[in-house]
């Protein structure tokens, strides 16, 4: 069907291209730094690729390495999540986290980590003996040879936290254009033009956050690229409930040269999860699952927690990481200060997001860009879907449970499908509220769910993933 | 929480088959105040979407459809003077027995003398099973399939493939075929149809290609199905498809019962019981599926009467005391029910149920204290019911299926 070209949009003081956690940060920071922002994201909805899967941890990035602006971001980052997540309302389970050693050679290389986490400004490490790990978490292998604690090691929601960002942007003007891709574009003065899905789009500083297609992104605007995306995916397997009993901390691995290794871990919707792996792949759009590897990981899991041997796994998953040839973030501005790439953000970005924006900030207004902040805050509350608060359903009025397994209430689906952010797809509406994402998998509530959300979505329900 | 009651005799949590007949039961031998708690909006359990044949042969008389089954196990407990209380849900279990409920009204508690767990089944979904490949819309359990086609009156699909043989999978092709879709095979890892005979002749028979020996490996597609992948014999190959329906393999909804602390038996899946329904906790018993994938639900029903009985003895003070007699299990059998045996005579489970873990044909054998008190010669497929008589005097059971050479 021809339809209308679309109006042209702009001029804004700054467009973000990319949903995921890092572009919905920056559009939080511009917009609390007083710039009209418009963040533009090809999916039907946010958080579609990289933010889609990760392990949800809020790393106080002990293992970074030191100096790097990685290490940095994560820093600044974590402080600005544990000073704001409350007024969001958004969740941080301070589990801590230990890491394990299993053999000779990780116990040896135990002091080395503590001593790079001091580095990294991480100074509460504390070493532990067998025992006192076991006695910690005594669902442990007792195989295990020593471990040391990083106590500030926590759990988030990795939707919800995003989400919160944007939703604090658009309180301040922020526009959000939502299946809208960036093609190309030009500069004209000093005002850029984007050829988008969506019609033209112009702004005088662009920021590309395109995440797995950051390096593409580059070459259709700047013709260049100073690194090439390569995928990794990570595959986790996902416990019932009741195995979150089986393990208080973040269970961590002594790391490789190539990935922070399999963790085992409880989710803030209090399940457990084991991954990720780490695989090179050259699609950029699509994580698959293998039988044999999910196969593996549940071993794994299981040599790590013998008692998880009798538990049920009620989701799997996999996650791509915005891999580079380099570790480092590949955060760079271009075109005379009107273009800034913030790319390569590999396997720490929940955690770094507000770091990196503030970082962001800092180059553009290097750059000479400036804004009025606005005088007064605006804090939207999101609900919690987390068990590290209340839920919906404990309170009156709440229209009764639809998803039995997450306890979903009807109240908080029609929130999710209305609002300044309305889910538009199943997927957007399971990050939004988790229904359907526990062990049941829509077995018991998939019909009352169509009919709530007839008519909602781009697509009608035809069943859970 | 206006109209829930704060205390009663009798808590049963969910309104299935299996706790309406509870339910009806306690109130004819006068058990006093009893509370059937359901979530769903109504009760009657899965029966309420299952829009085909045959239920209620044993309980009414005659075949009916699951709704029309459901909704007259609803009103017979209603008669019978049960207080249904739907649109709850059981959130937690503790010492009391005290309930957790949540509903439109938010939270509450609620005290019973005896609570009653018959909260079920449902399928392993795809995740489960650990299937690999993308994960697109339109990968459905049969009970996810029921919700959309019978409860919301949607077609999720046109032509998918149907994966397992159990009896389940064969009412997905009838909710297939009410909803006007062809799947387009059915494919069954096994080597044979799990399902007892007639239900195997209805692929052949609706034209629908059967893979034996067939694992789903991969399923492929990004917003929606695309197609599978299906292994067997080491060789691979595709198929176009535009959903998947994952049957049958039931797991018993015990995670109340787990989280309340209830000992669990991996085997099973659900909570453990003796021969009186009572789980670890002497105040709380469980009946239906919950038990043990997977039963009819006559089966469950005449089950739920059964507990109900004993329960109704145990509010009068007259059950034996629990005891720690465990049935031990040796050879192909993936599960036993009773779990642990009081004694003492008039048992709700009448009989020792028994599933083989894969196909055998050999012996089954009871002893006692290494004494052969019952056996017999069978061929065990799995997912079919075998019975042993409950075992008698107060040593220690084993029932082992010893496989012929
Ligand atoms: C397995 C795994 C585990 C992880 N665990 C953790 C963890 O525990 N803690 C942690 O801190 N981090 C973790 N991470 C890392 C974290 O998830 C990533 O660093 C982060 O999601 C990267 O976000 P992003 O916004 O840069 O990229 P993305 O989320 O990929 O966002 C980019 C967006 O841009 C859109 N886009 C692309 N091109 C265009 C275009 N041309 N026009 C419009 N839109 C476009 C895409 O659709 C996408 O939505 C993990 C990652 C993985 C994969
Ligand atoms: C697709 C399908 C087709 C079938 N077809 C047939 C057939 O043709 N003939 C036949 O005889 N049998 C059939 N069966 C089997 C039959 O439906 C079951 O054996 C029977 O429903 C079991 O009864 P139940 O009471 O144990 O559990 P269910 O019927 O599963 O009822 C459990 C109830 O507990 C409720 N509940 C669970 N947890 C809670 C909680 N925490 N708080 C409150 N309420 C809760 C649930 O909502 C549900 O209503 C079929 C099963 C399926 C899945």
């Amino acid at each position: 069907m021809p339809s209308e070209p679309a109006p042209p949009r702009g001029p804004f003081d700054v467009a973000i291209v990319g949903g995921g956690v890092v572009g919905c940060a920056l559009a939080r920071r511009f917009a609390l730094a007083g710039a009209a922002v418009v963040l533009m994201e090809k999916a039907p909805d946010i958080l579609d690729g990289a933010s889609k899967g990760n392990s949800a941890i809020l790393h106080t990035g002990f293992d970074a390495p030191p100096g790097s602006l990685e290490a940095a971001c994560i820093a600044e980052g974590y402080r600005e999540y544990e000073e704001i997540h409350a007024r969001l309302g958004l969740p941080l389970i301070r589990s801590g986290a230990l890491v394990v050693a299993w053999s000779d050679e990780q116990e040896a290389a135990l002091p080395s980590l503590m001593e790079q986490a001091r580095a990294n400004g991480v100074s509460d490490v504390a070493p532990l003996t067998r025992d006192e790990t076991l006695a910690l978490e005594p669902n442990l292998a007792p195989s295990l040879r020593a471990s040391f604690r990083v106590p500030r090691e926590g759990l988030i929601d990795p939707w919800s936290a995003p989400l919160a960002y944007l939703t604090q942007a658009m309180a301040h003007g922020a526009e959000v254009l939502r299946g809208c891709a960036v093609q190309g574009g030009t500069r004209e003065g000093d005002l850029w033009r984007l050829d988008t899905t969506r019609g033209d789009v112009s702004a005088r500083l662009v920021i590309n956050a395109a995440g797995l297609y950051g390096d593409l992104l580059d070459e259709a605007l700047i013709g260049r690229r100073d690194f090439t995306i390569r995928p990794r995916r990570g595959q986790f397997v996902v416990y019932d409930k009741p195995a979150a009993a089986l393990a208080g901390h973040i269970l961590l691995p002594v790391p490789t040269a190539l990935t922070k290794g399999i963790v085992v871990c409880r989710t803030a919707w209090g399940n457990l999860l084991v991954g990720p792996t780490a695989e090179e792949q050259e699609d950029r759009a699509t994580a698959p699952l293998d039988h044999a590897t999910l196969d593996a990981l549940r071993a794994k899991g299981e040599e790590i927690l013998p008692a998880l041997a009798g538990h049920d796994v009620t989701a799997v998953y996999a996650g791509l990481r915005p891999a580079t040839e380099e570790k480092d973030y590949r955060i760079k501005v271009h075109e005379g200060g009107s273009y800034v790439t913030v790319g390569g953000i590999r396997s720490t970005g929940l955690s770094a997001a507000l770091g990196i924006a503030a970082h962001v900030l800092r180059l553009a207004e290097e750059a000479g860009h400036g804004w009025q902040a606005p005088n007064e805050v605006a804090w939207p509350r999101m609900r919690n879907i987390s068990v590290a608060a209340p839920r919906d359903h404990e309170s009156a009025g709440n229209g009764g449970i639809v998803c039995h397994c997450e306890q979903v209430t009807r109240r908080e689906i029609e929130a999710a499908l209305s609002g300044p952010l309305p889910a538009r797809s199943l997927a957007g509406l399971k990050r939004r509220t988790r229904v359907t994402m526990g062990r049941c998998q829509g077995f018991h509530c998939s019909g009352p769910l169509a009919r709530m959300t007839a008519g909602a979505f781009d697509t009608p329900m035809a069943g859970n993933g | 929480m206006a109209d829930l009651p704060s205390k009663v005799d009798v808590a049963i949590v969910g309104g299935g088959p299996a706790g309406l007949a509870a339910a009806t039961e306690l109130r004819r031998l006068r058990a006093g105040r009893v509370l059937v708690i359901e979530r769903e909006a109504e009760a009657g359990g899965v029966p309420r979407h299952c829009g085909h044949s045959p239920y209620g042969l044993r309980e009414f008389g005659r075949p009916m459809l699951g709704p029309g089954y459901a909704r007259a196990l609803v009103a017979r407990a209603e008669a019978a003077g049960a207080q249904l209380a739907t649109g709850v849900s059981v959130t937690a279990l503790s010492d009391g027995p005290r309930l957790t409920v949540t509903s439109e009204a938010g939270t509450g508690e609620i005290a019973a003398r005896l609570v009653l767990l018959t909260t079920g089944i449902r399928e392993t979904t795809r995740a489960g099973r650990m299937i690999g490949g993308t994960k697109p819309g339109g990968v459905l359990t049969t009970g996810g399939l029921q919700g959309l086609v019978y409860g919301a009156g949607l077609r999720p699909f046109r032509r998918p493939v149907i994966l397992g043989t159990e009896l389940v999978a064969f009412s997905a092709i009838l909710t297939c075929r009410h909803a006007g879709i062809r799947p387009v095979a059915m494919v069954e890892p096994g080597a044979r149809i799990t399902a007892r005979h007639p239900a195997g002749l209805l692929p052949r028979l609706l034209g629908i290609p059967l893979h034996l020996g067939t694992e789903l490996a991969a399923i492929e597609g990004r917003e929606r199905v695309e197609a599978v992948v299906l292994r067997s014999g080491g060789a691979e190959r595709r198929l176009a498809a535009d959903g998947v329906i994952v049957t049958g393999r039931f797991r018993p909804e015990a995670t109340l019962s787990r989280e309340g602390g209830l000992t669990y038996d991996p085997a099973t899946g659900g909570p453990e019981v003796d021969e009186f329904g009572r789980t670890s906790d002497p105040a709380i018993f469980a009946a239906g599926n919950l038990l043990r994938p997977v039963e009819t639900a006559g089966w469950c029903w005449a089950e739920g009467r059964a507990v109900a009985r004993a329960m109704a003895r145990a509010l009068a003070g007259e059950l034996p005391p629990p005891a720690a007699r465990r049935v031990a299990r040796a050879g192909a059998l993936a599960w036993v029910v009773p779990q642990r045996i009081a004694g003492g005579g008039s048992p709700a489970l009448g009989t020792l149920q028994v599933r083989a873990a894969r196909a055998a044909s050999g012996r089954l054998s009871l002893s006692v204290d290494g004494h052969e008190t019952a056996a017999r010669a069978l061929r065990a497929l799995p997912e079919r019911r075998m019975l042993l008589p409950l075992p008698a005097g107060t040593g220690l059971p084993e029932v082992r299926l010893v496989a012929a050479p």
